[in-house]
């Protein structure tokens, strides 16, 4: 076990875990940030995708000893009100069914549009390929990534 | 470790259904009142995905006339007094609640109405009701909240009068999903998020390879890690209990467990081999026998025999197994995301021989189900893990254990044999189906039967250690593919065009139906019909259309897939479907669920298989296990038969047609056919690259 200090949602949290506890499980068990989900362990699924320093990134690869002084942005922490353009957008596209991969997949969605607010088919495609969701709610993801980008600024 | 309090912060959300506030004044097991006209409706069935959370409170909402807008929607836990059939299985729900649903809604306007008119002095067939208010012939108006406490103290009338549904206003539109902004916002919902403070993990290791139970354990090494609390080995089970998820899953690893065979040790390459001789052994169940089969085989001009395998799958949903238990002295509470409630009540209860009356069942939201959360084997293990650990305990499965613990979709093999007469009309018709652990690997009165004079369906199936179980839309989800894949050849040998070769079967089944027929023949003509008008099928020039048409869990569903040849090889491009679900509640809801069916027929169909080597899967988590993704997604159109007709469920229905058009539309652009899943991996596409594009 060993204490560490990171940055997350904009607050520094302590924590005392072995290094090796992926961040997934810090966010979870830890530090009671349950909106980052667990889905296959192995970087597969996206449905952990956190930010780091503004980066999608699989917080169930992720070993707390890796994160530094880095910024870890949970969806938790994507918006204070939950109205960040693709909330807001997830939310007129109506996009989620069972919604337990969309957590991840909003921020592999703004993770996208903060870099490059006007993505091609081609890059969303490419951006969201990582993320799998098993109710098939693809053509609204794609809608609602579309939407959010026409209300970015 | 824990700086806060869970039972503030977590636990209480996940428990909505213990929070309804005092004031509220209830009408019904489905609704209450609040003086400040929040209408609290309770929604009593697992929500899994398939949107039963809006959809049910819709209709209630409906009858009553409310505000939507002031709505509140509270998952009722178990209760089996106020609530019947109160599980997510068979696209069952909607069908057997429609009228419970809006009668409870009618009930609670007509008290409204009744105690507004004694405080008019009026008539009650003078008011009228409105987004909330009951309304006075001179325009006053009383909101449902200033009237719920007298309302409420009238007698509940036995007969009421349900709207006309040409006077829906909420039904039929698009409402957004309830959960929408917990869910986009990361609110704790499902059960993975249920956390308690003392709350002890857990994870368990079963047998990897079925067939085999435990000869030793060594939990030494396990036991010694930090965190860890203890090591429990109860039936085929270790249990490796701790502080914390990521400390349990390290244990896991230094776990040294041996098993030893006990019951048949199955592999893959064994189940292709049974499957063969079992087609052709002379003894089967037999389904349905309609006629003289043999004579007309004999009689024939061409006779057309094929054969199509289903592998195995995992039902993966998304969020891994999970429940949490508390065996307590004076009961047992069991929280989680589970299909069927009461069966895990009863099987809990039993376990521990206990009154069922001991055992709560809260449920969570459900990060998916397809049938695997229909089965009780996961609560029953936490519940039994918590007395013998004595401690509230979450049990978590990792990837692996899921997609290694059983509860597979059956592998199945089909062989269909058509008998044409010189005319090119179907004179005969073979089935047979055989399984592992699939039961009735047919489904006999399915269409075309009815429409053929001479037919036998029957099946074996091969008991194994393997555990299956419902993967959604069961049986349907394969031989929907085979019948469709198999009539389009048909079709193609008695030379007509797949829709009308269909539809003459159809008319067939109407003038001279042979036994029974348990399908709406018009219903299916219907969705036919609309499938081919909205696909234009047969008009494309560039395109290879398939065409499938299904029936199943009372819904129809007809698909056309598109594919279009791209520098020689076919991009799927896109799928028009056409449901005849009767009214549908929710616009939204149920678009996104044929889209989401199509996609999930279409993935497993492309990619989706378990093997296995020695009784052990050898698929264990997504790294080989392929779902479907994002850029692997063509388009989707959906389209409803407006019919007026008591809704049917949405949940399913969608996904058998899928394979079969996608199939139908392959076969027209390359020449080649399928027969087996999943597509992607067998010979006929080697060299194929198939392309989609959303």
């Amino acid at each position: 076990m060993a204490a560490y200090s990171i940055n997350v949602n904009g607050e520094t949290k302590k924590v005392d875990v072995a290094s090796d506890t992926p961040l997934l499980w810090v966010l979870r068990d830890s530090l009671g940030l349950v909106g980052t989900k667990f889905g296959c362990g192995i970087a597969q699924c996206g449905a952990c995708t956190v930010h780091l320093n503004g980066t999608a990134v699989r917080s169930c690869a992720l070993p707390i000893s890796a994160i530094g002084t880095s910024k870890v942005t949970t969806i938790e922490g994507l918006s204070k009100e939950g109205d960040h353009p693709v909330q807001q957008a997830w939310q007129e596209v109506d996009v989620p069914q069972c919604g337990y991969c969309q957590a991840g997949q909003i921020m592999s969605a703004a993770a996208l549009l903060a870099k490059n607010a006007k993505p091609t088919e081609e890059q969303i495609a490419t951006a969201m390929s990582g993320n799998i969701c098993r109710c098939g709610t693809y053509h609204r993801i794609k809608e609602a990534v579309v939407l959010a980008s026409s209300k970015m600024k | 470790m824990l700086s806060f309090n869970w039972s503030d912060s977590v636990a209480a959300i996940i428990n909505t259904s213990s929070e309804t506030l005092a004031a509220n004044v209830d009408f019904n097991s489905y609704l209450s009142i609040s003086p400040d006209d929040v209408v609290t409706i309770f929604s009593p069935n697992p929500e899994l995905g398939q949107n039963i959370k809006t959809s049910f409170p819709m209709v209630v909402a409906e009858e009553l006339d409310a505000d939507w807008k002031k709505v509140k929607v509270v998952q009722a836990a178990l209760d089996v007094k106020k609530y019947d059939r109160q599980l997510t299985g068979g696209s069952g729900a909607v069908p057997h609640s429609w009228e419970r649903l809006r009668k409870a809604g009618a009930t609670a306007r007509h008290m409204l109405v009744e105690a507004a008119a004694k405080k008019w002095n009026v008539a009650a067939s003078t008011l009228t009701t409105s987004n909330g208010f009951v309304i006075h012939p001179n325009g006053t108006k009383l909101s449902y909240g200033a009237l719920a406490t007298d309302a409420a103290a009238l007698t509940v009338p036995t007969e009421v009068k349900l709207k006309n549904p040409k006077d829906f206003r909420l039904i039929g539109t698009a409402v957004p999903n309830v959960d929408n902004k917990e869910m986009i916002t990361g609110k704790p919902l499902y059960g993975l998020d249920f956390y308690r403070e003392g709350m002890l993990h857990a994870m368990i290791q079963r047998p990897p390879s079925f067939g085999t139970k435990i000869k030793s354990v060594d939990a030494t090494a396990a036991k010694a890690l930090p965190g860890i609390v203890d090591v429990v080995t109860f039936k085929n089970n270790v249990a490796i209990v701790g502080k914390s998820t990521w400390e349990i899953m390290k244990a896991r690893k230094v776990l040294k467990v041996e098993y030893e065979n006990a019951g048949n040790i199955e592999s893959t390459s064994d189940h292709d081999k049974l499957f063969k001789e079992l087609l052709d052994k002379p003894e089967a169940t037999v389904r349905r026998k309609d006629g003289d089969v043999e004579t007309a085989f004999k009689n024939a001009a061409t006779v057309i025999k094929r054969e199509y395998q289903c592998p195995f799958l995992s039902h993966a949903p998304m969020e891994p197994m999970n429940f949490f238990a508390h065996v307590k002295a004076d009961g047992v509470e069991l929280i989680g995301p589970t299909q069927t409630p009461d069966r895990a009540r009863m099987a809990t209860a039993q376990l521990l021989g206990i009154a069922p009356e001991k055992v709560t069942v809260e449920l969570t939201r459900l990060g998916g189900g397809f049938g695997r959360r229909l089965q009780a084997d996961y609560v029953v293990e936490a519940a039994e893990l918590s007395k013998l650990i004595n401690a509230p305990v979450k049990v978590t499965w990792s990837r692996e254990d899921d997609m290694m613990g059983g509860s597979y979709r059956p592998a199945v093999r089909y062989r269909f044999e058509a008998a044409l007469d010189t005319t090119g009309n179907l004179i005969g018709y073979k089935l047979r189906g055989v399984g592992v652990n699939a039961g009735n690997s047919t489904r006999e009165d399915n269409f075309p039967s009815g429409a053929v004079a001479n037919l036998l369906i029957d099946s074996i199936d091969h008991q194994s250690p393997i555990t299956t179980g419902a993967w959604r839309a069961p049986i349907t989800n394969f031989l929907a593919f085979a019948e469709q894949a198999f009539l389009d050849e048909v079709a193609l040998a008695a030379k007509k065009d797949p829709v009308q070769f269909r539809l003459e079967l159809l008319e067939k089944a109407k003038q001279s139906p042979t036994g029974a027929i348990k399908y709406d023949i018009d219903r299916m003509k219907s969705v036919i019909n609309l499938a081919a008008e909205k696909s234009g099928w047969g008009k494309k020039k560039n395109l290879a259309q398939g065409f499938s048409v299904y029936f199943s869990h009372r819904s129809y569903v007809a698909q056309v897939a598109e594919v279009e040849m791209v520098s020689g090889n076919p991009v799927l491009k896109k799928i028009i479907a056409a449901s005849d679900c009767g009214i549908v509640i929710n616009l939204s809801g149920a678009k996104q669920q044929v889209a989401g069916g199509i996609v999930d027929g279409l993935g497993h169909a492309l990619y989706g298989q378990v093997t296995f080597k020695d009784g052990a899967a050898e698929q264990r988590n997504f790294n080989n296990y392929k779902l479907i993704r994002y850029n692997e997604v063509p388009q989707v159109e959906v389209h409803f038969v407006d019919n007026g007709i008591d809704p049917t469920g949405l949940g399913e229905p969608a996904l058998p047609p899928t394979g079969g058009a996608v199939a139908n539309a392959i076969f027209k652009a390359t020449g080649k056919r399928l027969y087996n899943q999943p597509f992607t991996l067998q010979e006929e596409m080697k060299g194929v690259k198939l392309g989609q594009k959303m």
